[in-house]
């Protein structure tokens, strides 16, 4: 069943060995040429025009050249310009344009007719969206109908979902799969700091010396960007420390591999800023200066039941009630919870105490996708704030995005159900600015946030939602506690319009399929990691009846009677968009640069503010919106001062015991892009990564006796699963963890996952729920 | 069962005569740069002993001014 692969895997492995070097030589010597590799492929004689854009796949946002001849995109490469990458890729850029040509496209509508799917034209599918959408709102009141969007949206798709929804209709039945990867990250942001996204930028990897990685494995997750930290190694001998609870290739390549018990970094975090003021590491002037301290609630559970609601309430404290807090975290007294020994938290503290060091942090879903979230990144800021490592080149808290746009779209456009594209809907200043902008009455935009996305599928299962539009995204593969969510849309009485490229899961639950234009197949713009905004321009035709995803929502809102607010031309509609979109961010806060800037160079940082970009925020060397005449200036918060949190530790939703004793987390693998929906149909990916696994650690295998390759069965209190194992190869997790990629739409972890989340994010915890490993 | 990727400088004016030598090694492929004096190489070796071999070999390499190791995957059997 679980044929070996051996040879391609090898291959596959040979040429990411290759590609690393090839970016670390890029680090070296911007624009070098590596021809023969690159233009592997490439027929002689093609006559090809290259265009300009940022990959399709993950949130690092390098920039591609796209090579097309006679209508078909036939090479790719990495744009030597482009201050991201320059010149080179990771495996899945390179195979890119690949995922453009699987056989099985989606080309053509299709609509579910007793119980079979039936092929339409886009205009009757469109159609049939509207008059649904209608009645169920006629019928059941606005907040019946939602849309579930993407990190993967183009900005103006999210831009013209949120209008559609918030500003005709009225509902902010609006969420994005980015509340499963990022909105910790927001909610982080926005408690320290009052407003979100990084304030440094991926130049602070050039000048750092000290790089901390808190549960992020970058070799695999932001290839390029760790190839950078590899080639800055070799340059500047700086130092890099895995902080993970397995280990990886990115510990393998890192010059301490730390491992910790799950869930235990909020402790480890405390013990680090316990140490910097046990040793006098604060920068006591930048703290006077620029933070304040305050505590929130604690014990706030974990979201597991229906309707479960939770709002925090900040309250002031002193440095000194900071101090005796943080008395239990020594390192003394954590070692034995966190599984890290005393010397390996005091030597971690030492670098971000040692005053020559400039320190970056960096994570991904290790933190966020966390019962403790948003916490765990307040204590990570609470770090950098203490020693003033912050907002200066080098010294950077820097949370990384896993998808294209989850940056750009949903996190600056705001499609989650309490944001508008500039504040939130609970203001009513900024609803007036939204309303006026999206020509609105301000009535029509509800000032009460409705259902995040776990919840929103709660209630679908319920019958409190009755139409769901899913675009770019695979819901039945990556929601939590999948089994109750699948169920609960299949039910009577539920509406389902997907809008995808290819068959998946949630196709499978669909009433109507929309095919929809990928990537370079319509215009659109990203906004990646370090607040780049980048456009790419339509290359090649989408096949068949195959639209933009912003193009079927311009046409249902015209048939639902908006056609005053989506009056845009097809011709240029995604200039309009932008153009109009642009409005709600003017200010030195957040300025986007203008289309032509984004048509005619590799993206531009915001805020870009009189031709220029804003490298680093907050800083008055470099940030033109400081206005406090300091060096730094934290203007989020009204007092223009960042905040150092009090959070506890405190367990996760399920622990480890005797019936289940193993902890789960899941993750990514690199050859695959989340769901493997696109990289599965491009053969070199597939063919080296074919299946998933259980990864378990070997001594934990030995006493099983389960060797690589043996079923193994993996029972939680949701379900079971049964995958083959994987043993010393890729990744080892620690004695008693097991760790299972999500990508293998045939083999659903999902499905005996746990829905527990951060109270404050309500993003779920996938990396920790209890199991029951068994050899089958 | 390791593989490596190492950015290989050459001494001056013998970046030729060094993709020559190289692409000779069995378990050695050479990507050379087209526009910098550097040559990108990658090496395979089913074992230590051959490993700690082909070690030796490029070490006797008299064009290699500088060789830095980029990654090593060292891969289980079953890859
Ligand atoms: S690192 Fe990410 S953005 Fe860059 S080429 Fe790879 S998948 Fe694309």
């Amino acid at each position: 069943m679980y044929e070996s692969l051996k040879t391609n895997r090898r291959d596959f492995v040979k040429k990411m060995a290759a590609l690393s070097a090839m970016t670390a030589a890029a680090g070296m010597f911007p624009g070098i040429v590596f021809a023969s590799e690159q233009e592997k492929g490439i027929p002689a004689n093609a006559n090809l025009d290259w265009k300009k854009a940022p990959c399709r796949f993950c949130g690092v946002g390098c920039g591609v050249l796209i090579g097309t001849e006679n209508g078909k995109a036939i090479a790719v490469k990495g744009d030597p310009k482009s201050p991201v990458n320059k010149g080179l890729c990771c495996v899945k850029g390179y195979h890119s344009i690949m995922a453009l040509y699987g056989s099985d496209r989606l080309t053509h509508p299709l609509v579910k007719k007793n119980g079979r799917y039936v092929q339409t034209t886009m205009d009757e599918a469109l159609d049939l969206v509207a008059s649904k959408m209608k009645e169920t709102i006629a019928a059941h009141g606005k907040d019946s109908v939602s849309i579930y969007g993407s990190g993967q949206w183009t900005i103006p798709d999210g831009y013209v979902a949120s209008k559609l929804f918030k500003g005709c209709i009225g509902t902010n039945n609006v969420e994005a799969n980015a509340r499963l990867c990022m909105a910790t990250a927001v909610t982080g942001f926005l408690s320290s700091f009052g407003l979100d996204e990084p304030m440094g930028c991926y130049e602070d990897i050039d000048h750092a010396d000290t790089f901390v990685l808190w549960g992020n494995n970058m070799a695999e997750m932001h290839p390029v960007l760790f190839s950078r930290l590899l080639d800055q190694r070799m340059k500047r001998g700086v130092k890099i420390i895995d902080l993970a609870t397995r280990t990886t290739r990115t510990s393998m390549a890192a010059d301490k591999s730390i491992i910790f018990n799950p869930q235990t970094d909020l402790a480890i975090a405390n013990a680090i800023c316990y140490e910097i003021i046990a040793n006098g590491w604060m920068n006591k002037s930048f703290v006077d200066e620029h933070c304040r301290f305050s505590k929130g609630l604690t014990n706030m559970g974990y979201g597991l039941e229906d309707n479960y609601a939770f709002t925090d309430k900040p309250e002031g404290i002193s440095f000194e009630d900071y101090k005796d807090f943080l008395e239990d975290y020594s390192p003394e007294k954590v070692s034995n919870l966190t599984g890290v020994s005393v010397k390996d938290l005091k030597y971690l503290a030492a670098h971000f105490g040692d005053p020559n060091k400039k320190v970056m942090s960096l994570w991904c879903m290790g933190m966020n996708q966390h019962s403790r979230g948003t916490w765990i990144n307040n204590l990570v800021y609470n770090i950098h704030l203490l020693t003033g490592k912050i907002s200066s080149p080098g010294n950077s808290p820097f949370s990384l995005t896993g998808q294209p746009s989850a940056c750009g779209t949903v996190r600056e456009v705001g499609t989650l159900t309490h944001k508008l594209p500039h504040g939130v809907v609970a203001n009513k200043e900024h609803r007036e600015f939204a309303a006026k902008i999206w020509g609105v009455p301000v009535e029509n935009i509800d000032p009460k946030p409705t259902y995040h996305t776990v919840e929103m599928f709660r209630a679908l299962d319920r019958g409190d939602i009755r139409f769901m539009w899913i675009q770019v995204t695979n819901p039945m593969v990556t929601m939590p506690k999948l089994k109750r969510y699948r169920d609960g849309a299949k039910k009577e009485g539920r509406f389902i319009v997907v809008s995808d490229v290819y068959p998946t899961p949630t196709t499978d639950i669909a009433d109507v399929i929309l095919p929809s234009a990928m990537w370079v197949e319509r215009e659109g713009l990203y906004g990646n990691s370090e607040r780049r905004t980048q456009h790419f321009e339509q290359m090649l035709e989408p096949p068949g009846e195959a639209i933009s995803d912003t193009l079927q929502l311009i046409e249902v809102a015209k048939r639902l009677g908006y056609e005053k607010q989506f009056g845009y031309k097809e011709d240029t509609h995604i200039a309009e968009i932008y153009n109009e979109y642009r409005r709600h961010h003017e200010g030195k806060k957040h300025n986007l640069a203008p289309l032509e800037v984004l048509k005619s160079q590799s993206g531009a940082l915001w805020p870009y503010v009189d031709g220029k970009e804003t490298k680093w925020r907050y800083n008055s060397t470099y940030d033109p919106a400081c206005s406090n005449g300091k060096d730094f200036h934290f203007y989020g918060n009204k007092d223009g001062k960042a905040v150092i949190w009090q959070r506890p530790y405190e367990p996760a939703a399920e622990e480890p015991d005797a019936d289940y004793p193993f902890w789960l987390g899941t993750g990514r693998v690199v050859e695959h892009w989340h769901t493997g929906s696109m990289t599965r149909r491009i053969p070199v990916l597939h063919q080296s990564m074919p299946h998933s696994y259980v990864e378990l650690h070997p001594k934990d295998a030995d006493r099983m006796q389960i060797k690589t390759g043996d079923k193994v069965k993996l029972t939680t209190r949701r379900g079971e699963i049964t995958l083959p194992a994987s043993v010393n190869e890729r990744g080892v997790p620690a004695p008693m963890q097991v760790f299972v990629p999500f990508f293998d739409e045939s083999m659903l972890i999902n499905d005996i996952t746990l829905d527990s989340f951060c109270p404050i994010s309500k993003e779920p915890d996938y990396k920790k729920c209890a199991v029951k490993v068994e050899k089958v | 069962m390791p593989i490596k990727s190492y950015l290989v400088h050459p001494n001056l004016g013998k970046k030729q005569l060094l993709h020559t030598a190289l692409s000779q090694i069995e378990q050695c492929e050479v990507i050379p740069a087209e526009n910098e004096n550097l040559l990108i190489l990658v090496t395979e070796t089913q074992n230590k002993t051959e490993e700690e071999n082909l070690q030796e070999r490029l070490s006797l390499l008299k064009d290699i001014k500088l060789m830095a190791l980029v990654s090593g995957f060292n891969t289980p059997k079953t890859f």
